[in-house]
């Protein structure tokens, strides 16, 4: 593995050896020293020119458990807006000698341009990139379902809301069919993409017909922004049709948890009850997040880069 | 002082020397001879190319392209005749501004350039520009354009339709729905939703073309489509000239020969627009050249600085090279493929685009008496498109690395070379 | 390829091990044995089994992975993460951590920094199958079972049952170390 761009890049095998892993590292996580000296020595650049304090957070504590030199370049506010920028950045990055970089874009494919550009030689992790991708929560998601769950070969995952604008749904259908989930996407029509039919899921515009078989649940942000568009006529309508509130937790199996890739809009797609009920693994999430992306950044950089054995 | 073309296949079949003198092809025949001669044994003559589709980018972008690279670049790819889009800055939707970019082109002398007019001011799509002004002036403009955005406006389409009737113009549409293309990053289908890039659909080219060909229809007047680029376009153009309306389409080369597949690279070479379509997509657009639904081809050459390809898909800017290479892709996607005559492609890359945009010395068949533009082309040639190998300003052409057929080895403009021996001449003009 | 251990060799030199563990700890209070994957790990547990056999109290081994407290991880490719379970909290305790074999002494230095952040041992001690000299650092074992002088080139293998389908034994081939 060089880098990681899209869940789709990830075998089976891949997939799992980074989940047992970062099983491994959760129990680093707990103890009072929480840091490792493994990437001793080497540079890890959180390239963030869009805005997600949360993500930067979990990479940066990622990174520095593992001893990593970390900077923080956030490009969002700056002057640096046009894409130009991109490269020129990419080459300051490469001057500094990064061994990695942790990608956030508004451009759909921005990691992709940068890993394949030669403006920089490190491996590239993308932490988010428009409305493509975000391979490492589709990870800690997956994490946090075995880890609830069991193996996810056969489980049922329901995810509901905007997939058309969510990089976490397709990471999460992409990498959930390579573990061997079922995966049901559930929206209304003009919220799921065109030809989301050559993607390995099930579709469902009816939330109500899929509850009673989910082993899982994931409520995906949706913007109210996106009822101006007409995307869908009103909140209400939208929490009404397609929120997840106590009545449909109540009929999901008891074993089933409920998820969220976070922030939330409690009262649209999720229930504040729901939230703080004990099916919600969402403050799970954000714990697994870390060490999923120990995992990842000890895999790209813990051995051996391409570069040094070339 | 004369010049004769030794050996030539005409139009791709019998064998014939041209004797050219004055700048009008004066003798066919075998035999001939003149003050100089040029062996054109084993290369096909056409009559020089038309684009009526080309970005020259000057006023205003000059450091993407001027009249003068803009031309040689045409020159090189075989062309005598280029219609300069509108779309510049300032946008030409005056009088002055057609005449300065026509002028140029006279200038430089590598090709003639035929302004294409704004219909609408500054291209804002709210009121009419001086049409009548522009078709008076020297440069006789007869195509109206606000290329790179739609006449969506109906009312504003069908006055501007009506309106150039009185001075035989045609508005040339660029079909794109901009409510149902905000944003939008490529052609919208399966690849689309997986790539999280935002869709082009087909219905918003689709739409703009049906409503148009009834908008002709209903005042009787002419109509060009440019750039279709989709399926279901062909199958719109074809209804209408069953029904009689008096439309003419355009397709670029690279909508004949790439597909949306390449946008999984995120290599925003490939942007484009409209954007590159599906592999269906592409065979239709070949189907419609090959029956004569689609009646040219156009370059749409868009010409932009590294800056604007160099960078996320999104930031990119749309539009690629396509002067120097368009001859060639012709020849591997319809000549090779057995889907059009070397005859056919003189009608589709000149005489038709020459009638499309009213320009009466050029598309003209090579025969005695006709003005001496003239391309010879090595149809066995091969080459490997290095983009640092161009007469362009720019460097955005999609086919860098690979292998194309073909290769334009002179260019007569009314008789004097602008490219021998496949180089381009210097100072043509004197 | 020559055997210089067989089942019954190894099983005697872990029996030793296991009295001598006990004699110098006076008994088995207190210790804890770390594994070092993966036949370490299972040499722990055998060792743990037999201070069970003789004490009549049980006695748990625990297993400890070093990999992210190597010194040479970027002279290849990533390696998979291994078990790391310390069944007791480790402070004021003896570890006897134990290992197959001994060469450079670098494993069990990384061992040495990863037990240092899951607490302060007493003391720790270590033990291993063979020793097989070559070191790199001033680290001894306490317990050997077999000192085995090599030259670089030969290569060590210890086989057991759990981890390598076959019968126990310790052989000698040749080929880069
Ligand atoms: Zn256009």
């Amino acid at each position: 593995m060089k880098h990681l761009l899209s869940a789709a890049d990830l075998t089976r095998e891949d997939a799992i050896t980074i989940l047992d892993t970062a099983e491994e590292l959760l129990g680093v996580a707990k103890r009072p020293i929480k840091k490792l000296p493994t990437l001793r020595g080497r540079t890890i650049v959180n390239l963030f020119f869009e805005d997600s304090t949360r993500t930067r957070i979990s990479f940066e504590a990622a990174a520095k458990r593992l001893s990593a030199d970390v900077i923080n370049f956030s490009a969002k506010g700056s002057s640096v807006s046009k894409g130009e920028s991109l490269k020129d950045t990419a080459l300051t990055l490469q001057a500094m000698g990064a061994d990695a970089v942790v990608i956030r874009h508004h451009a759909s494919g921005a990691p992709h341009r940068l890993a394949h550009s030669r403006w920089t030689r490190g491996a590239v992790v993308n932490a988010g990139d428009g409305t493509h991708e975000h391979p490492t929560q589709a990870l800690l998601d997956a994490f946090t379902m075995r880890s609830r769950l069991g193996d996810l070969a056969g489980k049922n995952v329901t995810i509901v809301g905007d997939v058309l604008h969510s990089r976490v749904a397709r990471s999460n259908a992409l990498l959930l069919d390579t573990l061997g989930a079922e995966v049901t996407l559930v929206a209304p029509p003009t919220l799921l993409p065109v030809g989301v039919e050559s993607w390995p899921v099930r579709t469902s515009y009816d939330l109500d017909a899929e509850v009673e078989k989910s082993d899982a649940v994931m409520m995906l942000r949706v913007q109210r922004e996106r009822m101006n568009a007409s995307f869908f006529p009103s909140a209400r309508e939208y929490s009404r049709r397609y929120g997840l509130d106590l009545a449909r937790m109540n009929r999901l199996p008891d074993h089933a948890i409920v998820m969220h890739p976070g922030p939330m809009n409690r009262g649209m797609e999720i229930n504040a009850d729901v939230a703080d009920s004990d099916r919600s693994v969402i403050v799970e999430q954000v714990t697994n997040g870390v060490a999923v992306r120990m995992a990842v950044l000890y895999l790209l950089l813990g051995g051996a880069t391409e570069e040094e054995t070339a | 002082m004369s010049t004769v073309i030794k050996g030539a296949r005409i139009l791709g079949e019998q064998v014939a020397d041209l004797l050219i003198e004055d700048g009008v092809i004066t003798q066919i025949g075998s035999g001939l001879a003149g003050d100089e001669s040029i062996d054109a044994t084993d290369l096909i003559a056409l009559p020089g190319l038309v684009d009526l589709h080309t970005h020259l980018r000057e006023p205003g972008r000059e450091d993407a392209e001027t009249v003068l690279t803009g031309t040689r670049a045409a020159a090189r790819g075989g062309f005598t005749c280029v219609f300069a889009m509108a779309n510049t800055e300032p946008v030409a939707d005056t009088a002055g501004v057609v005449e300065q970019v026509w002028r140029l082109g006279r200038e430089h002398g590598y090709a003639d350039v035929q302004p294409i007019g704004a219909v609408t001011v500054g291209l804002a799509g709210e009121r009419l520009s001086e049409l009548g002004a522009m078709a008076d002036s020297a440069a006789r403009v007869r195509v109206f354009s606000d290329d790179g955005k739609c006449v969506s406006d109906a009312v504003l389409m069908r006055r501007a339709l009506e309106y150039v009737k009185a001075f035989d113009g045609v508005i040339a549409q660029h079909a794109q729905e901009p409510r149902l293309t905000e944003g939008a990053q490529m052609n919208e289908g399966p690849l689309s939703g997986e790539l999280g890039l935002t869709g082009w659909p087909a219905v918003a080219e689709e739409a703009i073309i049906a409503r148009d060909v009834l908008l002709a229809e209903h005042v009787g007047s002419r109509l060009h489509v440019c750039h279709l680029s989709t399926r279901g376009s062909v199958e719109i153009v074809r209804w209408a000239k069953s029904r009689g309306i008096d439309v003419t389409a355009e397709v670029t080369p690279h909508h004949l020969l790439l597909d949306d597949e390449l946008v999984r690279s995120y290599d925003p070479i490939y942007k484009v627009n409209p954007p590159l379509r599906s592999k269906d997509d592409v065979l239709a657009v070949r189907e419609g050249l090959a029956d004569g639904t689609i009646d040219i081809v156009a370059t749409d050459h868009a010409p932009h600085p590294m800056e604007d390809k160099e960078c996320e898909w999104q930031a990119a800017a749309f539009g690629m090279l396509g002067l120097e290479t368009a001859l060639s892709i012709v020849q591997k996607t319809m000549v090779d493929t057995g889907a059009l005559t070397w005859a056919r492609v003189a009608e589709v890359m000149s005489a038709t685009p020459a009638r499309i945009g009213r320009v009466a010395h050029h598309g003209r068949p090579l025969a005695v008496g006709e003005p001496a533009h003239i391309v010879l082309y090595d149809p066995t040639a091969t080459r490997v498109v290095e983009p640092s190998d161009t007469a362009s300003l720019s460097r955005n052409t999609p086919y860098a690395g690979m292998e194309l057929p073909g290769r334009v080895v002179a260019t007569f403009l009314a008789g004097r070379p602008t490219v021998l021996e496949g180089r381009l001449v210097e100072g043509p003009t004197q | 390829m020559s055997i210089v251990m067989d089942a019954t060799d190894i099983s005697r030199a872990l029996t030793r091990i296991t009295h001598e563990i006990l004699e110098r700890n006076r008994d088995a209070e207190g210790v804890v044995i770390l594994g070092i994957p993966t036949r370490g790990d299972e040499l722990a547990q055998r060792i743990a089994a037999k201070i069970t056999e003789v004490e009549g109290t049980e006695i748990r081994a625990g297993s400890l992975d070093v990999t992210l407290y190597r010194d040479d991880l970027r002279l290849k490719a990533p390696r998979a993460l291994l078990k790391t379970d310390v069944p007791e909290d480790i402070d004021d305790r003896v570890v006897v951590l134990v290992d197959d074999v001994l060469m450079s002494g670098r494993t069990i230095r990384a061992a040495l920094d990863a037990l240092s952040e899951l607490g302060r041992p007493r003391a720790v001690q270590l033990a291993v199958l063979v020793d097989r000299g070559h070191r790199e650092l001033p680290i001894r074992a306490d317990f050997v079972g077999k000192n085995l002088p090599t030259s670089k080139s030969e290569r060590v293998r210890v086989r057991l049952r759990e981890t390598d389908d076959t019968e126990d034994q310790v052989s000698i081939e040749e080929g880069a170390a």
